[in-house]
């Protein structure tokens, strides 16, 4: 297959391709550093990551944000016996997550600065190569390459939490693994279903075939069972938890940020452009998902005795509102679902960072031991309270951008869903309120008495988050601007099923 | 007979004449038997590098065939040998059995097994089977002194033979419903005249399935496998759980799907019931075992289960997804017992899962290539193990087998289990201390060996270049497909 698969571009873009490659390079690099010389290592790891955001930084300036068609697009042939192509690109719902990956790499490095000393070497290898695994997930354009990534992204991620999460660590992260594989592996059918019917893997390509009607629903719930897991939604969502908790602070923080953002991303990358017809008949069955998720998380918050078990319930709250936005499928909602994946990184990857932070000098974990912090850590107080804020949903946030549009999106589709949704916000203000005056108000507790202020460093690692927080909050054109278009043309492939018509139906077996 | 009408058989004639020489070599070399494992690896090497300038065609009046499908197996044996011989050396010095005979009966096996991939008649296929099967029972109980390797000897004979019994009672009444040995012949009456639901055509292929299951190790003929895998020596455990299972699919697909092609629906349900219940109690058993030879032989069990779905989907395609499984998971698997040997340094010693606590720390590279390998074997991209699988899947949607796909892949869930369990260990927990009393720790110091160092360096390799890079593979295994001889017309 010599044609261009992938919309026709005159020259190839190497902004995706050596924001893959680079870190997986310099993770290989590592290598040949003595383990003994860890700052070494960790410069290194820091530089790679800087470099890395550098490199992807023309995404951001200059993405065309009028047009949905894939940008920044290469394409290489791979495996000519399958018509495999390696074929990266990015549109309006894909390149905020390629930044935010190449972003949260950078602030990972520098949390774990002093928190983790112990084989050293392997950690940042482990967090270079998850890094370039998320960026690949993100760009892939061929379902053989996103498969890869997907799953090679395990590995990394079940070290990392394994080797240096917590006591309770190898339960998590086998857990994790099992049940991302569990959910990953009829995926893997499901694209090779796919691919027998219509002959390819290109997932452009597939964006405007139209597949059987019977044919889209066995898929979108192959594909279900894998998003579904990443997510996580309700009732699949008991990996998250025991990961989130025992996972070191850099594995929090890439979890929230980024992995379970990947399980919203394929809904939006494969089941709502490719099985059309299937989303709009299960949609309602997903919003009650996305329902239950927001109010049950939410009052699972409330009975937390954890800070980082309390945060990675609200991610299931959270997550709630995002499937809940996209699967409202008018614009309003996909758009707030979208912008609130991106929140929700920031706000939850601070939280987990801030907690980390913490964490590393009481090393304890436990809602009651805290009290009183505000009086001993008045700048990380400060801090907390914002991104508490911003988790709340404050107006001049960005929680309150994503959340209100979600809302509305979700009104919109269905009154109840609204309703019981804006319930969820109120939920998520109780326990967010309740664990910031545990924490930092009442008397001090004399377990955390003394605990020194953030450091410059660690001020550096939070500020990023910070000024995201501020930025989506007062202008959120600056990012949905990046969407509309592809928003837009998403929309319209779901309601104008008909106008697909015309794309030929490719029945049997293609050789 | 012009000398030249021989090409086809060079393999076979470089290793049985390698057998001889090594022979004659060890009964002279009375000190330095180094010299013999030398003398089989360039034997062996001569063996691969010859297939490269194999004719086509058939030799005895179509006894003997030639052709790309034999060719592709042939690759497996010949690198199976090579890699074998490597891990080889170490460990006979270590267990005091440096016998040259050793490696005159892995050539002498591997003969055989190559001469089952050609085998264009029930008798050819007869020989090359008990070449290759009275070997490996030498092999099986190769260290004298340790009971369970005799003992392993002792139940690997004794079924194989028992099996060897039903592939003759097959044999003949193969023989009595189609008047011939010869398998160009078979599919020939095959194909005028129909034999479905003919009874004692569906018992001739029925006794001959469970022979070739005992080989390839499939449920419920593999009781034997566990326990003869763990008493062999290791680098023969290695050995064994491929050469003869590959040689197993060799004779499977040649005699199924290319001889009794007609008869598809027969066997396929019997292959179908063997390839699940060999996936379910494979990767069941593996759950629980300590043993990490043990675990690897349920493992190799598992993995003929799926290899298996490849011959099921009876496409030309299938059979090319499990000659490519076959080929990498010969990779991953002797790359494992690599891994394995270094650490099983004397006796039983290493040979705990729990003896591999910390080797992530301990030795980085051993323990990066050992979680290749372990990913690998479970089928996590980009590790080759992944793109074996997924050929494998996609052959048997294409021919409908979805719903043993969808089997496939939930036992491909539980194997994750048990192989993480090594990763854990190796990266998660810490060794144990040694006494505070101060008793040097008897713990597992991997050996030093350059041999075992080049193999597992060699399989790793390969097994990341598969699974990144895998179209020239791909291709090579759908191009020996398409060389096959056809059997009728």
């Amino acid at each position: 297959m010599n044609s261009t698969v992938c919309p026709a571009f005159f020259e190839q873009s190497y902004v995706l391709t050596t924001a893959i490659v680079l870190p997986v390079l310099a993770a290989l690099a590592m290598l040949l550093i003595n383990r003994e010389r860890a700052s070494l290592i960790k410069w290194f790891a820091l530089a790679a990551t800087i470099a890395n955001f550098i490199a992807v930084i023309p995404l951001f300036t200059n993405f065309d944000k009028t047009s949905a068609r894939m940008q920044f697009v290469a394409e290489y042939q791979w495996i000519e016996a399958w018509h495999i192509n390696y074929c990266v690109g990015v549109d309006g719902i894909s390149v905020l997550f390629v930044l935010l990956s190449a972003l949260v790499a950078i602030l990972c490095v520098l949390v774990s600065w002093t928190s983790v000393k112990d084989k050293v070497k392997e950690y940042y290898i482990a967090i270079l190569l998850i890094e370039g695994a998320m960026i690949g997930v993100f760009s892939a354009l061929d379902m053989f390459l996103f498969y890869m990534f997907w799953e090679a992204m395990l590995i990394p991620m079940y070290l990392l939490i394994g080797m240096w999460g917590g006591p309770n660590r190898i339960y998590a992260a086998v857990k994790f693994f099992l049940y991302t594989l569990v959910g990953s592996v009829l995926m893997l059918l499901g694209v090779i279903v796919i691919y027998l019917v219509t002959g390819t893997f290109d997932m452009v390509r597939l964006m405007n075939t139209q597949l059987p009607a019977n044919l889209q629903m066995l898929l979108f719930w192959a594909f279900f069972a894998a998003f579904a897991v990443k997510v996580p939604m309700f009732p699949v969502h008991t990996w998250l938890p025991d990961a989130h908790t025992e996972a070191p602070t850099a594995g929090s923080v890439i979890l929230a940020a980024i992995l379970i953002k990947m399980g919203a991303y394929g809904f939006l990358r494969f089941s709502l452009p490719m099985f059309p017809d299937a989303s709009q008949t299960v949609a309602p069955v997903m919003i009650v998902l996305s329902v239950i998720a927001i109010i049950y998380g939410g009052i699972i918050c409330l009975s937390q005795k954890d800070l980082k078990r309390l945060i990675a319930y609200s991610s299931v709250s959270h997550m709630g509102f995002v499937t809940l936005g996209i699967f409202s499928l008018n614009t309003q909602g996909m758009e707030g679902g979208i912008l609130q994946m991106i929140n929700h990184g920031v706000i939850t990857g601070a939280l987990f960072l801030l907690v980390g932070m913490v964490y590393e000098r009481s090393h304890t974990r436990q809602i009651a031991d805290y009290g009183g912090l505000a009086n001993v850590m008045p700048v990380f107080s400060a801090f907390f309270m914002v991104f508490t804020f911003a988790s709340v949903g404050l107006p001049g946030t960005n929680g309150f951008v994503g959340e209100f549009l979600i809302i509305l999106g979700g009104f919109t589709a269905n009154k109840m869903a609204g309703i019981l949704a804006a319930t969820g916000v109120i939920i998520g203000a109780v326990y967010m309120l309740w664990l910031y005056q545990k924490v930092f108000y009442t008397e001090v507790n004399e377990k955390i008495a003394g605990l020194g202020d953030i450091s410059l460093r660690e001020v550096i690692t939070i500020v990023p988050l910070l000024i995201l927080v501020f930025w989506i909050g007062v202008y959120p054109n600056a990012f949905t601007g990046f969407m509309d278009a592809t928003v837009a043309s998403l929309l319209g492939r779901l309601k104008g099923g008909d106008m697909n018509a015309l794309n030929t139906l490719i029945h049997g077996v293609v050789k | 007979m012009h000398i030249s009408e021989l090409t086809p058989l060079l393999p076979e004639l470089a290793l049985a004449s390698l057998g001889l020489v090594l022979l004659i070599v060890e009964a002279f070399t009375k000190t330095r038997k180094e010299i013999v494992a030398g003398l089989a690896l360039l034997g062996a090497f001569a063996a691969l590098f010859s297939l490269k300038f194999v004719a086509f065609g058939d030799v005895f009046g179509g006894m003997f065939i030639s052709d790309g499908y034999s060719i592709f197996f042939k690759l497996i044996f010949s690198v199976n040998l090579i890699l074998s011989i490597l891990i080889s050396v170490r460990y006979l010095k270590a267990e005091d059995s440096f016998h040259g005979e050793y490696y005159c009966l892995l050539v002498f096996s591997t003969c055989g097994m190559m001469v089952m991939a050609s085998a264009g008649n029930l008798i050819t296929l007869y020989l090359g089977l008990e070449l290759m099967a009275l070997s490996t029972y030498v092999l099986a109980g190769f260290i004298r002194h340790d009971g369970k390797s005799t003992e392993a000897a002792v139940k690997y004979f004794l079924t194989g033979g028992f099996s060897t019994a039903l592939l003759l009672y097959g044999i003949s009444l193969v023989y009595g419903v189609t008047g011939s040995m010869d398998l160009g012949t078979i599919a020939g009456y095959c194909a005028v005249h129909d034999l479905s639901g003919n009874p004692m055509a569906s018992l001739a292929l029925g006794l001959m399935a469970s022979a070739f299951a005992f080989k390839i190790a499939a449920v419920p003929f593999h009781m034997w496998a566990p326990d003869v895998y763990e008493g062999a020596p290791t680098p023969v455990t290695a050995f064994m759980s491929i050469g003869p299972k590959a040689a197993g699919f060799a004779v499977l697909g040649r005699v199924f799907y290319y001889t009794f092609g007609h008869l598809t629906v027969e066997w396929s349900v019997i292959l179908t019931a063997l390839s699940i219940l060999t996936m379910c109690v494979g990767n069941v058993m593996a759950l629980v075992q300590t043993n990490i030879k043990r675990m690897l032989a349920y493992s190799s069990i598992a993995h003929a289960g799926y290899a298996l779905i490849g011959i099921i989907a009876a496409t030309p395609e299938g059979i090319s997804a499990a000659m490519n499984y076959l080929l990498i998971y010969m990779f991953m698997n002797i790359g494992a017992f690599s891994v394995v040997l270094m650490l099983n340094t004397k006796g039983t010693r290493g040979l705990q899962i729990s003896d591999y606590a910390g080797l992530g720390r301990t030795h980085p590279l051993l323990g990066v290539a050992m979680l290749v390998f372990m990913f690998s074997l479970t089928g996590i991209p980009p590790m080759a193990g992944f793109i074996g699988k997924f050929y494998v899947f996609m052959s048997a949607v294409r021919s409908g087998y979805l719903w043993l796909a969808v089997l496939a892949v939930i036992f491909s869930v539980i194997s994750a289990f048990f192989y993480l369990r090594v990763v854990m260990y190796m990266y998660m927990k810490e060794p144990e201390k040694p006494d505070a009393g101060g008793v040097p720790d008897e713990g597992v110091e991997p050996a030093n060996s350059n041999a075992l160092i080049v193999s597992i360096a060699v399989t790793a390799t390969f097994v990341l270049m598969i699974g990144i890079m895998p179209g020239r593979f791909i291709e090579f295994a759908k191009a020996a497909v398409a060389a096959v001889k056809i059997l009728s017309q």
